[in-house]
């Protein structure tokens, strides 16, 4: 590179882990098969899920809606080709539980044919508002694996000045080349998403960090913007140290600025967004096409030929790794995600979601199986490599005797689990599964003194009502025995009447209440022993 | 098709705590050959009996528990243990001070606090100091370096560390540098004219100097694989140049230099080997420069004032009693909650 590198900042610990980025960068990105079918789970994004406006037997067009987001923090969900809706049924879906989540089954006729209309949008540059609006009506999630959807980080709130958009071009874990693939491959198109989401946040400034480890994607986006200057934005070559691609470290790499804890970047002037994301919008913007397929590596020992798909929604993780020849005999581990963040699933057929990033097959010589769990020995290991800059082996201690106030006294809750611990502990002591154990069972704590609380408040309520109908019972009497004294049939009887009427209704509906909050059972929490287990007690 | 799956994260680094202890082990040799090259056959008859003993014991502890003993003796934190015992006590020690020993090291210690990763203090320094406080006599006579005081130790002395010990064999010994210095300061006589006695070498002891060199750099390879961190080793040696520098500079007759006190004595072997044990130390970064400033510290003040030779042991299970404390006074900055 000519220019000489701007600063650069650095967080604590991290680790230095051998890419595997080369497997699966040799070839072109191509499309899989059409598959027969897509199975499009109905939530593929933090948040509530979407609400279907489909119903079984309903012909749909390529980029149709399929579901509407249902409230602020949703997404919807468009048919990533023609065909019709087979059944709205609850079906497995790629997540460490190993449940199943409703979901719209679309059967493909091959047309692949494309809703009318898309493109015939008014040229005019759209405002900040008009540019969110269509981002949501897009489906467009945070690409990087969050699935958050964008839309909602592109609304600051009214008190917030935003100076900067961060592009995420790090992609830090091992194994996983999507974004490096699509950098390469859409370059331009990345970066007139950036443009777009600029102006969506009125800001002028955008940082788009990269991993020293990805020249190529460096390159192409230098050439790119070569090509159609834009003296805002610049690409950052940043060190390749796990987890530089965490929304937080990159921003302190970059800026020097750190998120405060329980926060959110916009609170320090920033928005960080995926470069799949910003693909994502500029499609949506300039093509007016929805959300509905993304670059996905499927790499690893066990597969045949590794390499990046591009995927629409809703394809079978088993159709996926058949494009790329098939399984190797050495497959030994299905993991959604690469191997530092990502979870493991005990079967293939399952659909790839929005957030899905990467398909690892991995052997059991890329990824050993664990060796026995031994005691902590205290060596600090973890604690050097902990990017939240926490105690690990405190927090373990602490998880592991149930002492919830002193796991939450350790920061708990500023871990982002990375897994950084659980990779140098030489006791082989799967840590981050007891952090996530322990914040589980803290949230399942407070949703239960929540409800305890508002127990507590309708009993309350409910005795001071019952005070108040007995007081009003006698007042009333009084009154109507006075109105008889004086044989007066005057307005404040009825008045009365319809007073006791509304106050029966009230009693009614609270008592209906009540009864309802007691019938739900504490959720029992406890200890996970094996991945299993720990899955059972994961939060969805 | 179906998977095995496993918990987050998938990748782990190959380092185990079998490992890192043999990496321990590998370092201790520079050390431990230099001793035997110094000391003789002594020093390798007290590494057979403390790793022979300290494995029995080991085994016996884990049986009792109703541990299983093929991940707990692979881990080699106990011939850990038993080498540095060995290399603490003097040369040609009986069988049966090394037996009381690794018995306190091992089953006290350890299994009685509830074995690898729960015992608060050092299970070698607390062995050492056992029978240090109730054999003082065999503790503080060493055997002579060779070429010192007479013939080696022979066929015929060994045969005496299976009997009754050094008492049934009047070869050569002489007290440690430390103790000299100690003992005749304390009479009154000049540092420049204790230092010209035989027992001491270039900068101390004749052969622990060079042992300790080799510690040193045992250490330092210690150090560059990771297997132990800088901060208990250097908070120790800076606070003890620092203290004895201050004491010598006022008074050279009287206080040794603090080039004396690194490489006299077992300061090296300490800092690389007994402070760093990881299970009784403190863990946070910070926590560990206090705690080895702490035992530096308490190693200049046992060894100018106290009642015994060195300091080190004692300096060691001192600090070892307030790891935890500073532990919880020396946590980190986390992530986005501003300074502390
Ligand atoms: S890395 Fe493992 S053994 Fe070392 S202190 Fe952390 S939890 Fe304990
Ligand atoms: S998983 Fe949590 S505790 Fe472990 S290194 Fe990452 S942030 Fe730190």
């Amino acid at each position: 590179m000519s220019r000489s590198d701007p600063p650069l900042w650095r967080f604590h610990g991290g680790l230095k882990l051998s890419g595997h980025k080369s497997e699966s960068t040799g070839l072109p990105v191509t499309e899989p098969p059409l598959p027969q079918r897509l199975i499009l789970p109905l939530q593929q994004h933090i948040g509530r899920p979407a609400e279907p406006c489909v119903s079984v037997g309903t012909r749909v067009l390529k980029g149709q809606l399929l579901a509407a987001a249902d409230g602020y923090i949703s997404a919807s969900l468009h048919a990533p080709t023609s065909g019709l809706v087979e059944s709205i049924e609850m079906r497995p879906i790629p997540h460490p539980s190993g449940l199943s989540a409703p979901s719209v089954v679309l059967r493909s006729d091959g047309e692949d044919q494309w809703i009318d209309g898309l493109t015939d949008q008014d040229s005019a540059p759209l405002d900040a508002i008009a540019l969110r609006h269509r981002v949501r009506a897009a489906g467009i999630v945070g690409l990087g694996g969050a699935a958050f959807p964008a839309a909602v980080k592109l609304n600051p709130g009214p008190q917030r000045i935003l100076e900067q958009l961060i592009l995420n071009g790090a992609e830090c874990e091992p194994y996983i080349s999507c974004d490096d693939m699509l950098m390469r491959e859409r370059a331009a198109d990345i970066l007139s998403g950036a443009g777009l989401l600029c102006r969506a946040l009125g800001v002028a400034r955008c940082l788009i960090g990269i991993e020293d480890n990805k020249p190529e994607a460096l390159a192409a986006l230098e050439a790119a913007l070569a090509a159609s200057p834009n003296p805002g934005v610049e690409v950052r070559r940043v060190p390749t140290i796990y987890p530089t691609g965490g929304e937080k470290q990159l921003i302190r790499v970059l800026t020097g600025k750190e998120v405060p804890a329980h926060g959110i970047p916009a609170e320090i002037g920033i928005v960080c967004h995926n470069v799949g994301t910003a693909l994502a919008v500029h499609e949506a913007m300039t093509l007016g096409r929805p959300l509905i397929s993304r670059y996905i590596t499927v790499t690893g020992q066990g597969v045949a030929t590794p390499r990046n798909l591009e995927v629409r929604f809703g394809t079978p993780v088993s159709e996926l790794v058949a494009a790329c020849g098939g399984y190797t005999e050495r497959a030994d581990r299905l993991i959604i995600g690469g191997p530092m963040m990502g979870f493991a699933l005990a079967t293939d057929e399952v659909p790839v979601v929005k957030g899905s990033n990467c398909i690892l097959v991995a052997s059991n010589q890329e990824l050993p199986q664990p060796g026995p769990v031994m005691p902590c020995i205290r060596c600090g290991a973890c604690t050097e490599v902990c990017p939240a800059g926490l105690l690990p082996q405190q927090l373990y201690w602490y998880a592991r005797a149930r002492d919830f106030d002193k796991v939450q006294d350790y920061s708990v809750f500023d871990c982002i689990e990375c897994g950084c611990c659980a990779t140098v502990c030489p006791s082989r002591i799967p840590l981050v599964q007891y952090y996530r154990y322990a914040k589980t069972a803290i949230w399942a704590q407070e949703r239960e003194k929540e409800k305890a609380d508002l127990a507590r408040q309708r009993h309350q309520f409910r005795l001071e009502r019952q005070d108040r109908e007995k007081n009003e019972r006698a007042a009333r009497m009084s009154k109507k025995r006075a109105a008889l004294e004086v044989s007066d049939t005057g307005s404040d009887s009825k008045k009365a009447a319809i007073e006791a009427a509304l106050a029966r209704a009230r009693a009614k509906k609270a008592g209906v209440r009540s009864d309802a909050s007691s019938t739900a059972a504490p959720e029992s929490a406890r200890i996970p022993e094996t991945a299993d287990d720990r899955a059972r007690t994961e939060k969805p | 098709m179906r998977f095995k799956t496993a918990s987050t994260p998938h990748l782990s680094s190959p380092d185990t705590v079998s490992i890192l202890m043999r990496r321990v082990l590998w370092a201790l040799i520079p050390g431990t050959a230099v001793l035997t090259a110094f000391f003789g056959i002594g020093v390798l008859s007290n590494l057979v009996l403390a790793i022979t003993l300290c494995l029995t014991f080991e085994s016996a502890s884990l049986a009792l528990r109703h541990r299983p003993l093929r991940p707990f003796l692979s881990d080699y934190s106990v011939v850990v243990t038993a080498w540095l015992l060995a290399v603490a006590l003097p040369p040609l020690s009986p069988w049966w001070l090394i037996a009381v020993a690794a018995g306190f090291a091992v089953v006290v210690a350890k299994h009685l606090y509830g074995g690898l990763g729960y015992n608060p203090f050092n299970p070698a320094m607390v062995g050492y100091v056992v029978v240090l406080i109730a054999y003082p006599a065999e503790l503080t006579s060493w055997v002579a370096p060779l070429g010192l005081n007479g013939p080696p130790p022979t066929m015929e002395a060994l045969a005496s560390v299976l009997g009754g010990g050094a008492a049934e064999w009047d070869g050569a010994t002489a007290a440690t540098v430390l103790d000299l210095v100690r003992t005749e300061t304390g009479r009154g006589r000049m540092l420049s004219e204790i230092t010209m006695l035989p027992v001491f070498g270039w900068f101390g002891g004749r052969g622990w100097e060079w042992a300790n060199l080799a510690f040193l750099a045992g250490g330092l390879w210690l150090l560059q694989r990771g297997v132990i961190q800088w901060q208990i080793p250097a908070g120790m040696l800076a606070s003890l140049c620092l203290l004895s520098g201050v004491f010598w500079m006022v008074d050279p007759e009287g206080f040794a230099t603090p080039l004396f006190h690194v490489i006299g004595g077992a300061t090296l072997l300490g800092a690389f080997f007994i402070a760093t044990d990881p299970v009784s130390a403190a863990t946070t970064p910070r926590g560990r420069i206090l705690y080895g400033m702490g035992i530096g510290i308490l190693t200049y003040v046992i060894r100018a004032w106290g009642g015994y030779p060195d300091g080190v042991a004692f300096a060691v299970l001192l600090m070892n009693a307030v790891a935890p404390t500073l532990d919880y006074y020396t946590q980190p900055r986390v992530f986005g909650h501003g300074e502390r």
